[in-house]
């Protein structure tokens, strides 16, 4: 066969794939077996929801944050909701901060199970997701006991959050975290220190702390690459400030540390949780669980009873809502994959003129071309787990 | 913290002088308006100088304000994690003048000018491949502009004698009805007699 025979083979990857954690489209140029070029297509799952928002009360688009990243949907209410407390200048009681800190730790640890096991799932072992949703499953549990809904929760609200946490759930959190750092501890032997799985992962997908920043990486993956950025440290909201815990960064910039840093980053969390529920219990942690502004955060069913002013800013809120003064903020949060930001525009009216949703994943997903380039096609599945991808926040 | 930024923000419109149309800090966030044509320079003066070094790339997104004669705000965000500070640079078009395209300066703005373009019909110069990226294929218009409506114009259903997804016009059974809460009386702060010395 001449050599002007030989050409490059392309190939489909998805939009059904296993290993494509939702519905991604690559497509994938091969030479042989190795990668020469990445074309993801994505939007498979777009639902508009930036053009929704624009069209809902501040209160009634918050439900939209949770069906991003729907693995953590409690950080990403949290990045909206700062940004219209930042807008309005409204306090977020004390209580209030701390049930958001410890809701966003358990985002964070539903998140990095998910990952961390699926990944393993992609490179071969079926049991980590096993052991993983298990404790999922009870962290989904709390989440239902507090907000009544297990996954698309709309608990935290502008102003504070909806509901006060009960102490009996208190005490259950209290006694999920022992146990749960001893599945830590068994998921480490099973995953982190399997051969086949370092086999697939290390020196895959290596990055370099520059091209971290240029192509926009965030969370994990920056910290992989041994630079200790975090925006809970480095651009603290709520009480991240008065918690005490560590920043675990990685040497190599490959796929193994960013494994190894989010399970590290889940003893962390544990950690943030245990300060948190102490914290929750000492007698400065009681108080309200939102903003006593009326105007913002709706007045309690008892004093509607009895309170005619209660009862006009219940009936004022729920149906105009409430007025956001002229002005454009960016809030971050750093939530389970990177930096989650939105970017508000107020016109002064009860609805936002523009919201835009920076998701982490949108910005790793577009790295997989360059950091696939090279990589023989079986490593393009554990590069695509290793970089956490869910395709609610790419495609919004 | 405003006192910072506002030193940067003097350091940046001397730099650069006529490129910067207007600055402001709001909120504790600095925004710089940056002439169309200066973009590239302003960006990669951002990213290249010693006070600013904003090399994180964070967010480009398109803003529509259909009343103004350039239409369309470019927003861009950066970030500097050497300094722990964030920048938000704007810059005005209308539908058919192009913007530089920053990919030369940061690859990870190519997605997020591939977005713009979607979703707002932004055209950016230089882009190795803007093309739509959220929509689907075959996609018409762009949706996040103020005047497309919510809707949309087409739907698509899954047809059983003809075995592949048709597109039909939008049919609804109602009409999204977008309620107009903002009162007519807003704005009048009664003031009782008396009342104003508790607030002084």
């Amino acid at each position: 066969m001449g050599e002007h025979n030989i050409r490059n083979f392309t190939i489909n990857f998805g939009p059904q794939h296993p290993a494509a954690h939702g519905v991604l489209r690559l497509v994938l140029e091969l030479d042989g077996e190795v990668v020469e070029r990445v074309d993801p297509h994505i939007g498979l799952l777009h639902r508009g929801t930036e053009k929704l928002i624009e069209y809902k009360t501040y209160v009634q688009a918050n439900p939209y944050f949770d069906r991003l990243d729907y693995v953590a949907p409690m950080n990403q209410e949290h990045a909206y909701c700062l940004a219209i407390e930042k807008l309005l200048g409204i306090q977020v009681p004390r209580r209030a901060q701390l049930i958001r800190v410890l809701f966003s730790e358990i985002g964070r640890l539903l998140s990095h199970l998910l990952n961390v096991t699926t990944q393993a799932m992609d490179v071969g072992a079926l049991t980590p997701p096993l052991w993983g949703f298990e404790e999922r499953e009870k962290l989904m549990i709390f989440y239902e006991r507090v907000s009544g809904s297990r996954m698309h929760a709309n608990y935290f609200r502008p102003g504070g959050v909806s509901m006060d946490i009960q102490p009996e759930l208190i005490d259950d959190i209290e006694a999920f975290c022992d146990p749960f750092l001893q599945v830590l501890d068994d998921l480490d032997t099973l995953v982190i220190g399997n051969r086949i799985f370092k086999q697939r992962n290390v020196d895959i997908g290596v990055l370099t702390l520059d091209d971290c920043w240029k192509w926009g990486f965030s969370g994990p993956i920056v910290r992989s690459c041994g630079v200790a950025w975090d925006l809970r440290k480095s651009q603290p909201y709520e009480c991240y400030e008065e918690m005490d815990f560590d920043i675990p960064v990685g040497k190599n910039g490959d796929n193994y540390d960013r494994q190894v840093i989010r399970m590290e980053e889940m003893r962390q969390s544990v950690r943030i949780m245990r300060q948190c529920l102490d914290k929750l219990r000492a007698p400065d942690g009681h108080g309200p669980v939102a903003t006593l502004d009326g105007k913002v955060a709706p007045p309690s069913r008892k004093d509607m009873k009895r309170s005619m002013e209660a009862l006009i800013h219940h009936f004022k809120l729920y149906t105009e809502g409430f007025h956001v003064p002229a002005g454009e903020v960016y809030t971050a949060v750093e939530a389970p994959k990177g930096e989650f930001g939105v970017y508000l525009v107020s016109d002064g009216t009860n609805k936002p003129y523009r919201c835009k949703i920076r998701a982490p994943g949108f910005a790793h997903l577009q790295g997989m071309d360059f950091m696939c380039r090279g990589h023989m096609l079986a490593d393009v599945a554990g590069v695509l787990g290793s970089i956490d991808i869910v395709f609610g926040e790419v495609d919004r | 913290m405003s006192a910072e930024l506002q030193a940067l923000s003097d350091h940046i419109a001397s730099s650069l002088g006529e490129a910067i149309e207007d600055r402001a800090i709001a909120f504790g966030e600095l925004t710089i308006v940056s002439r169309r044509e200066d973009i590239i320079r302003v960006a990669s003066f951002l990213r290249d100088d010693p006070q600013c070094r904003f090399v994180c790339f964070i967010d480009i997104c398109g803003a529509d304000y259909p009343a103004r004669e350039n239409r369309f705000d470019v927003v861009y965000h950066f970030l500097t994690p050497h300094h722990n500070r964030r920048i938000r640079v704007k810059v005005m078009t209308d539908e058919v003048t192009p913007v530089p395209s920053l990919v030369s300066l940061w690859p990870a703005a190519n997605w997020f000018e591939r977005e713009a373009y979607d979703l707002y019909g932004i055209l950016f110069s230089g882009h190795p491949d803007l093309r739509r990226i959220l929509t689907d294929y075959g996609f018409e218009g762009h949706p996040l502009r103020k005047d497309f409506p919510m809707t949309g114009y087409v739907e698509v259903r899954y047809d059983d004698g003809q075995g592949r997804v048709v597109y039909e016009p939008v049919k609804l059974n109602q009409e999204f009805r977008n309620f107009d809460f903002l009162s007519p009386w807003e704005g009048t702060d009664y003031v009782l007699p008396g009342d104003e010395k508790a607030k002084a």
